[in-house]
């Protein structure tokens, strides 16, 4: 066991995924001889090789594609698209096969592959690099989309998303790459995709959130837990499928739900979340699921990152709001 | 533009097929445009959704495919129904998919043929992945990939282009210029002289070929599967055709194009000039053409019977289809629509 930052417990996934697996191969923008932008992949290339981690020309479009094949031809590709906001050249490949080809080959072929894309806001970049667009992609029946916030659950997830016999959109949230160090064990393991982490236990309200927007979610609970309430903290982990029944026996227990993403608002998981829980817990309910989320406007550039961003206090507010009502 | 066959028949060059595989692939011709006249009937009788008829193109698909061998990928397009056939992909699922059933998108295991792409151009890059994966795994399988002059528009084909060539994949790119993209013309497509042309803005080998020749696309494509199986690299060839028929039944083209361009077109029919060479060399009887004909109409009836008789699709089989396991909330949904 050591202590390793987020980006260092996928890096080390990866290292152990091209060492356990030989189908296991890496493709990307800038992924070998740098190791990638946020230098996910570091040492990799050097370590296992040009025939395993490639380094592609510029189009997302040409990684997901070339993927899906290499996939149907037995690989078990991840691939790299540098931001969330670059992967929209790849959004039919995504949408029109890597999600449908099961569907449409009656389960003859299969698209076991993995789509690794850094997402999030809140480090001053300039545009399309700071997107939350996660509900576009979770709408995407067929494609599971699976979003760690810790080290042990990035390499966890990781390797379960790299074993799963079907395509796998797994988003890392920029802000927490380097912000969190946790001990995560060195061993083969895998978190099942799918279920919720209760971060917290608690009775009196529950805050559900996944990605960067935990450590806010998690701020305002130590401060509502100061004054006298107990938080409950869930961390969704995997956006599609949602865990259902993880989210509704916690909005059961505690009565009060707020849901916190940095996605904009219109459209956004928050929604389908409120709408599981009012058609399955509604009689438990005894306040309105309320919502702390980014607005909706396109995502600013960095002297506006402030007003965007939901902020520990707009979580408390919500919170406290949710408590009397 | 490479050519073996004229339009008469008359063979231009010493033909390196013996005449016996020249009577297979006639018969092969024969036996598509008999799936083709038949799926256009059952469309107007309401049997099919829509349908692409590939009528005018049966050489080109045939001769291409019969260059394959039996593990090499294909990934086509929605108008490939001859190839697919010819590379393995039986009538009774091409007809079933064509009925609306997703069973039909299902070959047989050891078909490593792609149901066909219904979007236009994506699926190219797909035959660079399954080209690229089979050299990393240390096989010689070779991937084909299927597609129309106006999917070189596209930006999918550029970067599969330039996947293939960057990183050296046993691809095969068979462009079927068929001279329209519904109701585009090829000469308002690109400006480029020749599609085969564009391969050299890639640092590929290109070649341009008389796609009604069945003889001069089985040797173009077979000379681009060896060149691409024995490491050589990927070719984009361009096989110069014509559509016929409509784009779909859903299609009027005398909206878009001049009926006497089509009639000449017939008159270089890829079926006749076969039959001609055959005739003159001792090969073809009215016998065995009408022997042909009532083959290929028994093996068409049999393989829509089959896919008629297909049991009606459940609502479980399309939920299961999404995922290898179903999903909690696709399992509540069985519960609701099975209900």
């Amino acid at each position: 066991m050591s202590e390793v930052t987020l980006a260092q417990a996928l890096n080390g996934a990866l290292d152990t995924a091209l060492e356990a697996d030989e189908r296991v191969i890496l493709l990307g923008e800038d992924i070998g001889r740098t190791g990638g932008v946020f230098r996910i992949t570091d040492g990799l290339q050097e370590k296992h090789g040009e025939h395993r981690v490639f380094d592609t020309p510029v189009a997302e479009s040409g990684i997901v594609g070339a993927a899906f094949g290499m996939a149907i031809a037995g690989l078990r590709p991840v691939a790299e698209i540098q931001f969330l906001g670059f992967s929209y050249p790849a959004y039919d490949q995504i949408i029109n096969h890597v999600a449908r080809i099961r569907n449409r080959s009656n389960h003859r072929f299969t698209a076991p592959l993995v789509i690794r894309v850094p997402f999030g806001g809140g480090i001053g970049a300039a545009e399309h690099h700071s997107e939350s667009t996660e509900a576009i992609y979770a709408h995407i029946p067929g494609l599971k989309v699976v979003v760690p916030s810790t080290p042990s659950d990035a390499r966890g997830l990781l390797l379960a998303a790299i074993e799963d016999p079907d395509p796998v959109l797994f988003l890392e949230p920029i802000r927490l790459y380097r912000a969190v160090k946790e001990e995560v064990a060195e061993l083969y393991y895998t978190t099942d995709i799918g279920p919720v982490r209760v971060e917290r236990e608690g009775g009196d309200i529950t805050l559900i959130s996944w990605g960067a927007m935990i450590k806010e979610t998690r701020a305002a609970a130590s401060l509502l837990e100061e004054a006298g309430t107990s938080v409950e903290v869930l961390d969704l982990r995997t956006l599609s499928p949602l865990d259902h029944d993880g989210i509704v026996a916690s909005a059961k227990k505690t009565g009060r739900v707020v849901v916190v993403h940095e996605a904009p608002r219109t459209g956004g998981l928050g929604a389908e979340i409120a709408a599981v829980i009012q058609e399955q817990a509604l009689y438990s309910l005894l306040a309105p699921v309320r919502r702390v989320t980014g607005l909706d406007t396109v995502f600013p550039l960095k002297r506006s990152e402030a007003h965007y961003l939901p902020s520990v206090d707009r979580i408390v507010k919500a919170a406290e709001e949710t408590l009397e009502g | 533009m490479f050519s073996l066959i004229g339009p008469d028949g008359t063979v231009r060059d010493r033909l390196p097929i013996t005449l016996e595989e020249m009577r297979g692939l006639y018969a092969d011709m024969v036996e598509a445009r008999t799936y083709d006249h038949k799926c256009m009937a059952m469309q107007r009788q309401g049997r099919l959704a829509t349908y692409a008829p590939f009528e005018g193109q049966e050489a080109a698909q045939i001769g291409a495919a019969a260059a394959l061998r039996p593990d090499d990928w294909v990934a086509g397009t929605y108008r490939d129904a001859a190839l697919m056939w010819r590379a393995g992909y039986p009538w009774r699922l091409l007809i079933a998919g064509r009925t609306g059933d997703e069973r039909g998108g299902q070959p047989p295991e050891g078909v490593n043929v792609l149901p066909p792409s219904i979007t236009v151009g994506g699926h190219m890059i797909h035959a660079v992945g399954l080209a690229w994966a089979e050299s990393l795994k240390g096989t010689d399988r070779v991937a084909l990939t299927s597609f129309g002059d106006g999917a070189t528009s596209e930006g999918d084909f550029h970067e599969a282009m330039n996947f293939a060539a960057v990183f050296n994949t046993p691809t095969v790119f068979l462009c079927q210029n068929n001279g329209f993209a519904i109701s585009l013309p090829r000469a308002e497509q690109t400006l480029s002289e020749s599609i085969a042309s564009k391969a050299d803005g890639y640092g590929m080998a290109g070649a341009q070929v008389d796609g009604n020749d069945v003889a001069a696309v089985l040797c173009v494509v077979r000379d681009a599967l060896e060149t691409a199986r024995s490491g050589g690299g990927p070719t984009l060839i361009e096989a110069v055709t014509y559509r016929v028929g409509p784009h779909t039944t859903s299609d009027d083209p005398t909206r878009y194009r001049d009926e006497d361009e089509t009639a000449g077109w017939r008159e270089r029919d890829p079926l006749e000039r076969v039959r001609l060479l055959l005739d003159r060399a001792g090969g073809w009887t009215q016998e065995w053409q009408t022997e042909l004909e009532e083959v290929a109409s028994r093996r068409i009836e049999e393989a829509v019977a089959e896919a008629e008789a297909l049991p009606q699709p459940t609502v479980e089989e399309m939920i299961r289809r999404m995922y290898e396991e179903p999903t909690g909330p696709l399992r509540a949904q069985l519960d609701e629509a099975g209900q």
